[in-house]
């Protein structure tokens, strides 16, 4: 369209007469810190404190395959999850053994699941790409241990397993690692809002029950 | 109050905006410091989210450097303003997404109602924008047949009460829980009768409601809290999850971004998500933020289609390429829209949101709004940079380190001359004259505080708001040619530093 070619040439026009021919650049300084350097013991110390300070739940557990397996399956177990959705990867990982003593209907994700099929599985199981201990976030990219965004969305238990060795200190540490061009979501805790007088309400939109299983 | 300079008070009736309301400042601060409720209600709040960022700020030992960082990159942005839009638009059409440009409110509200209208749709999910609220892209829509539902629990609220927003962070915090729970029981539908006010179940009766449009709407339309020129990436930070339903699940998704949003580098966003939680909602990082680039559907390494198949990014102008002609004021454009400034300002707390007249309240909205409308020596917004007492606290918290009331004796002076060239007085009006006493005063600390001392103690010579008899030398030539509102007991600076030292710092 001709008249997008004009917006856009005038909007230019119009930003480089108002900054004239040469504006100053500054230079950024940097002084900020860019790594923690927390050993393992206070960074896993750090984001439980800092998740569970958001309602988070915090599970701490080993990092071999079976002890994740189980610790996930004791956490559907104590919720009441009979039924999960996870990226393929996940299930073959950790959902394979029958949550103990619990019927627990499995869904490998695929692009065929709707968001009405979502919106009808009451959790989600997914890894993440990393955590920032210091904010107490987590990062999901949407590899193969994460999944699309919509999984993580709709179901209203998101169950995230982490491993230690993923936990970096401070944000500039995580952006330094994480791939822009991957759709990413930061998570800090479950929903929340303080609309109504500033009270805080766990649980809007997105999952309200987040529980972390921390491996190693 | 403390405004000692007095305000230009206009009559002038002008088509009101969403950034220009219908009167003046001083004319609507005057129904808005009568209405006790909205003052206890906006008090609390103010004092509540000034106590959370304190303890959050301070616990950053690094705090200082980030501002400074922020502050820089800022101000590179703007210097590479062109070169960054052109890097943005070309890695976002690379990714997929489609780049519009819109010059005014009008251009984009036509460019967005075209696009939805290319989708066969007559409704759209909205996650909470300024640039959208700005260009009154709602009421456009409603004009053209299309529904715009609001999300974000509060922007729902307000849009269920056919009410204007209050605040940036929390736009119905002039409502209390019960005025909520009477908007949701009559005009949400479905709702369940029995609705209590309690703040829990106010939000789960949003939850319901809104889940049902989160599942079927084909558009999401969307603000953007940065753009990374570099790569072509998007984010909006929030908290509810209305967010990430909006950006994720509709199979449009529309954009609406102000020019000055973009960022050079994807590193700088590790100073911005460290400074714009902790002084927004007090927390060490909001629940959700959402990046996106173009449509990531098939990036290489992920899991399959991922989000909207169709984005498109709507770069608005509306009056900030004016902005940044003005080598002082341009720094308005640094904003984050943290509400920290808010927040703290004792002008804010007293004369809520709604006396500024624009959907940028409070300090950040003194100096944005009129330059966004432009001063023109006769308009309603040409109050605005009055409406301060100039002590300082809204620099203080800013996270890009404004200078607010910097600018704001600026455009003050700005204002003072666009009256002069508009009349063709060459006789200097009141204003004029007492603008340059002003500016005396304000340039030097001990001549400030003494001058609103010596106004306090002009209290004994008010009577029903009018002034009856002289103040000090300085201020005469403006306060006996307007009515002054009544003076407090104390001025806001000394209210201000007694209350800093109670630890109720901001
Ligand atoms: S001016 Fe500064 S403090 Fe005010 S909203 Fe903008 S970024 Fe925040």
């Amino acid at each position: 369209m001709a008249t997008v070619g004009e917006a856009r040439t005038e909007i230019l026009r119009r930003i480089r007469s108002a900054i004239g021919e040469e504006p100053h650049v500054p230079v950024v300084p940097r002084g900020y810190r860019t790594e923690a350097g927390y050993d393992v013991d206070v960074l896993r110390e750090l984001l439980t404190e800092r998740l569970q300070d958001y309602k988070a739940q915090v599970v701490a557990c080993g990092d071999t395959r079976e002890e994740i397996s189980a610790a996930v399956s004791g956490v559907l177990v104590e919720h009441g999850l009979t039924s999960v959705v996870a990226p393929p990867r996940v299930v073959v990982e950790w959902l394979e053994e029958p949550a103990s003593g619990q019927q627990v209907q499995v869904v490998a994700d695929d692009p065929e699941v709707s968001t009405g099929d979502l919106d009808g599985v009451a959790a989600v199981v997914t890894g993440a790409a990393l955590a920032i201990a210091e904010t107490g976030v987590i990062v999901l990219d949407g590899d193969v241990w994460c999944g699309r965004r919509a999984i993580s969305l709709v179901p209203d238990v998101h169950v995230c397993v982490v491993r230690t060795d993923q936990v970096v200190g401070l944000p500039p540490e995580a952006v330094a690692r994480l791939d822009p061009r991957r759709p990413q979501t930061w998570v800090a805790g479950p929903s929340a809002t303080s609309d109504i007088e500033l009270d805080r309400v766990e649980g809007v939109h997105g999952p309200r029950t987040l529980v972390v299983v921390l491996a190693g | 109050m403390s405004t000692y300079l007095g305000m230009p008070s206009r009559r002038v009736q002008e088509p009101s905006s969403p950034i220009q309301g219908v009167r003046d400042f001083p004319a609507a601060a005057r129904q808005a410091l009568g209405d006790s409720v909205l003052r206890r209600n906006l008090g609390h709040a103010t004092s509540v989210i000034r106590g959370k960022r304190a303890a959050v700020v301070g616990e950053v030992p690094d705090w200082e450097a980030l501002r400074d960082s922020a502050e820089a990159i800022k101000t590179e942005t703007m210097a590479r303003l062109p070169e960054l839009l052109e890097q943005l638009e070309a890695n976002v059409t690379a990714a997929g997404g489609t780049v519009h440009w819109a010059r005014d409110a009008d251009e984009a509200n036509r460019i967005v109602t075209e696009l939805v209208r290319a989708t066969g749709e007559t409704e759209v999910v909205k996650v909470k924008s300024m640039a959208t609220q700005e260009i009154g892209l709602n009421e456009h829509l409603e004009d053209e047949g299309i529904t715009a539902y609001e999300t974000d629990l509060a922007e729902l609220i307000v849009q269920l009460a056919e009410d204007q927003p209050s605040h940036i962070l929390v736009p119905a915090i002039h409502l209390s829980r019960t005025e909520i729970r009477e908007v949701f029981a009559t005009r949400m539908p479905g709702v369940d009768p029995l609705l209590t006010s309690e703040p829990r179940a106010l939000a789960m009766a949003a939850r319901t409601y809104l889940r049902e449009l989160f599942l079927r709407a084909k558009v999401g339309v969307s603000g953007a809290n940065f753009a990374v020129a570099e790569t072509g990436t998007l984010t909006v930070v929030e908290s509810e999850g209305n967010g990430r339903m909006c950006l994720t699940l509709p199979e449009t998704l529309i954009t609406v971004m102000g020019i000055e949003k973009v960022l050079p580098r994807w590193r700088d966003l590790e100073v911005f998500l460290q400074l714009l939680p902790r002084s927004s909602t007090g927390e060490r990082m909001n629940p959700y933020t959402t990046f996106w680039t173009g449509t990531t559907g098939h990036t290489e390494g992920t899991t399959g289609p991922d989000g909207p198949k169709e984005f498109h990014l709507v770069l608005l102008d509306n009056g900030r390429t004016d902005v940044l002609a003005d080598e002082v004021g341009r720094a308005a454009l640094h904003c984050i829209r943290c509400s920290a400034c808010l927040n703290v300002c004792p002008v804010y707390e007293r004369t809520g949101g709604h006396s500024y007249g624009s959907v940028y309240p409070g300090p950040i909205g003194a100096i944005l709004s009129p330059q966004l409308t432009g001063l023109t020596g006769d308009s309603v917004n040409d109050s605005l940079p009055y409406a301060s007492s100039l002590c300082g606290a809204c620099y203080d918290v800013c996270p890009v380190k404004i200078d607010i009331p910097s600018i704001l004796v600026d455009l003050r002076a700005r204002h003072v001359e666009a009256q002069q060239s508009r009349t063709g007085l060459r006789v200097p009006s009141p204003e004029a004259v007492a603008m340059a006493a002003a500016a005396y005063v304000m340039r030097d600390e001990k001549r400030f505080a003494a001058a609103t001392r010596s106004m306090r103690w002009g209290r004994p010579f008010m009577k029903d708001g009018h002034l009856r008899g002289p103040l000090s030398s300085v201020m005469t030539g403006w306060s006996s040619s307007r009515d002054v509102p009544t003076l407090p007991d104390q001025t806001f600076r000394e209210w201000w530093a007694e209350r800093e030292s109670g630890g109720h710092g901001g």
